[in-house]
């Protein structure tokens, strides 16, 4: 992709000079890849608490991937609030893997009250099984909800339950948000809804 | 099969005093959403905020299209922001696709960006002020906001929805004689909006409708995860152009607007703050640009990821923080793109304002969460 870079000339200028040389794409070259010293203390400081019960994804620059298992996905979650400064939640998604059979639900958690967090997105990401004829609130598609541990996952929370049918047990208001009231189809962002035409 | 009625529907056990009321879908009042709010005589003793009414599933139609075809519907959420909605989209897929953009790209970019944010801010002004009914402060930003729009019409050829950033920089190059048709409207537009201060924002009667209602502390704005003009309102200093600077905003001097009350004066006073820093940080952008060279790298016909990767970009929009959350699985189309959206992180914090209010400030605590329906529901 990076390799056919082409200068574009510019017909809407005046006076259309030869451009000059612009940047080229740098190709990386494969280097034993350093990992940013902040954010793998960070990690670190998780791994330390936590063991093998949760695996780091990636550790680049700002952004930090932990992936846990649904029964420590709480207690992760606090130690991130009290342990590690981080104080909301910017993003919740769901991802719907059915090769898998699970449905991934990612939490994008930032920090607005440590400034050295400032620039910090700590991914967090969980699984919850995936049923193929889901009843959304009655299968087993369920998760632990950190409502009680970041209140601004509210909203988020109750979209992914009506989009893709995941369950936030604890949830203080698991109502539909988005979707009509008389919505009975499949959770619509779940792979096996298609749309019309496609 | 329940027999429950949806929220908003439901018949209540009617007692003397809690009435419910539906504020909205209809456009006067709310925008497209549906405030249900119940009163105890003038005093709201709840609120349960309904968005949803322009669903249209940005995310999922982002599954079946390809990097390229899907710039110009995921800007449809904010039509008059679109540039910033974007943003966050593009830069994504850069990182993905591993493309370094030219540097008169990232500035014009910048340009772009800003003058959208005015134009957003002053759309939302307007609203703003017909909804205190201040007919004045519709008319004058709405007049204004055309200065803006003409020089957004020269740099891209539409007024609004522009489609203007691509992966690898922007469509095209800044018409001749841009920068100082762009100067001199923006200098004009600065000296325009400092005269709202007069008839708007030092005017007796906005302060008394705005002071000390819908007070968002400090603590609960980040305990929220808001955003924007409502976090910097409640004397959060955080603004991604300067804590985690894309493009060139690292090389430009951006300054953050705070103030400490967080009441809803507060909050209508920080975006007018924003639109005068904009005028700053263009004119600083114009005499800092190269004055010439590419501004798109060529990408091949239906660029893909390679493999399995996930990434998560943010900028500062009109509104706050606008992240994009890109899942690829080294297909042309993304695997799923997930916008989160200033309007909707800022929703939270709505029940929580007006619970105690008059029923009567509703407006000016609703409209200065500077919230815009169609973003929240995506």
């Amino acid at each position: 992709m990076s390799s056919d870079v082409k200068t574009t000339t510019v017909d809407s200028k005046p006076e259309v000079k030869s451009p000059p040389p612009k940047p080229a794409a740098k190709k990386t070259e494969e280097k034993p890849v350093e990992l940013p010293a902040f954010e793998k203390s960070i990690s670190d400081k998780i791994i330390e608490k936590f063991g093998d019960k949760v695996e780091v994804g990636f550790v680049k620059e700002d952004r930090i991937r932990i992936n846990v298992g649904k029964e420590d996905v709480h207690n992760v979650a606090e130690f991130i609030r009290d342990g590690l400064n981080y104080d909301h939640v910017e993003s919740v998604s769901g991802v719907d893997y059915p090769q898998d059979n699970e449905i991934e639900v990612v939490y994008h958690i930032g920090s607005y009250s440590d400034s050295s967090l400032a620039r910090q997105i700590l991914v967090l990401a969980t699984r919850a099984q995936r049923e193929t004829n889901p009843i959304p609130g009655n299968d087993a598609t369920k998760l632990p909800t950190l409502r009680d541990v970041f209140y601004s996952v509210e909203f988020h929370e109750r979209e992914v339950f009506e989009m893709l049918g995941v369950f936030f047990e604890g949830h203080p208001d698991n109502r539909r948000l988005l979707l009509p009231e008389d919505w009975a189809d499949l959770p619509p962002l779940r792979k096996d809804f298609a749309i019309k035409g496609r | 099969m329940t027999n429950e009625l949806p929220p908003g529907l439901a018949l209540r056990k009617v007692d003397e005093r809690i009435m419910t009321l539906n504020v909205g879908p209809q456009h006067p009042g709310s925008g497209h959403m549906r405030i249900i709010v119940q009163i105890d005589g003038d005093y709201i003793v709840a609120c349960d905020p309904d968005p949803g009414y322009v669903h249209r599933g940005e995310e999922k139609m982002a599954e079946y299209r390809n990097y390229i075809l899907n710039i110009p519907h995921l800007e449809r959420p904010v039509i008059h922001d679109s540039c910033n909605v974007l943003y966050p989209y593009v830069l994504g897929v850069e990182e993905l696709l591993g493309i370094e953009v030219p540097e008169r790209a990232k500035y014009v970019r910048v340009i772009a960006s800003e003058l959208n944010r005015c134009i957003y801010i002053m759309y939302w002004l307007a609203i703003y002020g017909i909804f205190l009914g201040h007919s004045t402060m519709f008319m004058w930003p709405a007049g204004d906001r055309e200065l803006l729009i003409d020089l957004m019409e020269k740099m891209t050829g539409a007024r609004v929805t522009h489609a203007h950033f691509v992966p690898g920089g922007v469509r095209n190059d800044l018409p001749p004689n841009f920068e100082d048709v762009c100067l001199r409207h923006v200098n004009y537009f600065e000296k325009r909006i400092k005269e709202y201060a007069a008839v708007f924002y030092d005017n007796p009667i906005l302060i008394a409708r705005t002071r000390d209602t819908g007070v968002l502390s400090r603590q609960d704005a980040i305990r929220f995860g808001t955003t924007g003009s409502v976090l910097r309102a409640s004397g959060v200093d955080y603004d991604l152009r300067k804590k985690e600077p894309y493009d060139v905003y690292d090389e430009l001097d951006v300054h953050t607007n705070v103030m400490k009350e967080g009441d809803s004066y507060a909050r209508s006073r920080i975006p007018w703050l924003d639109m005068l820093e904009s005028c700053n940080i263009i004119r600083q952008a114009l005499q800092k640009m190269p004055k010439s060279g590419s501004v798109r790298v060529k990408l091949k016909p239906n660029p893909k990821g390679k493999g399995f990767d996930t990434v998560y970009k943010r900028v500062e929009s009109g509104r706050g923080s606008l992240g994009c959350y890109i899942v690829s699985d080294g297909k042309p189309e993304p695997y799923r793109v997930k916008l989160s959206v200033p309007s909707f992180r800022n929703l939270v914090a709505l029940p929580n304002l007006l619970r105690g209010e008059k029923l009567g400030n509703m407006p000016s605590v609703y409209w200065s969460l500077n919230y815009w329906p169609v973003e929240a529901d995506r």
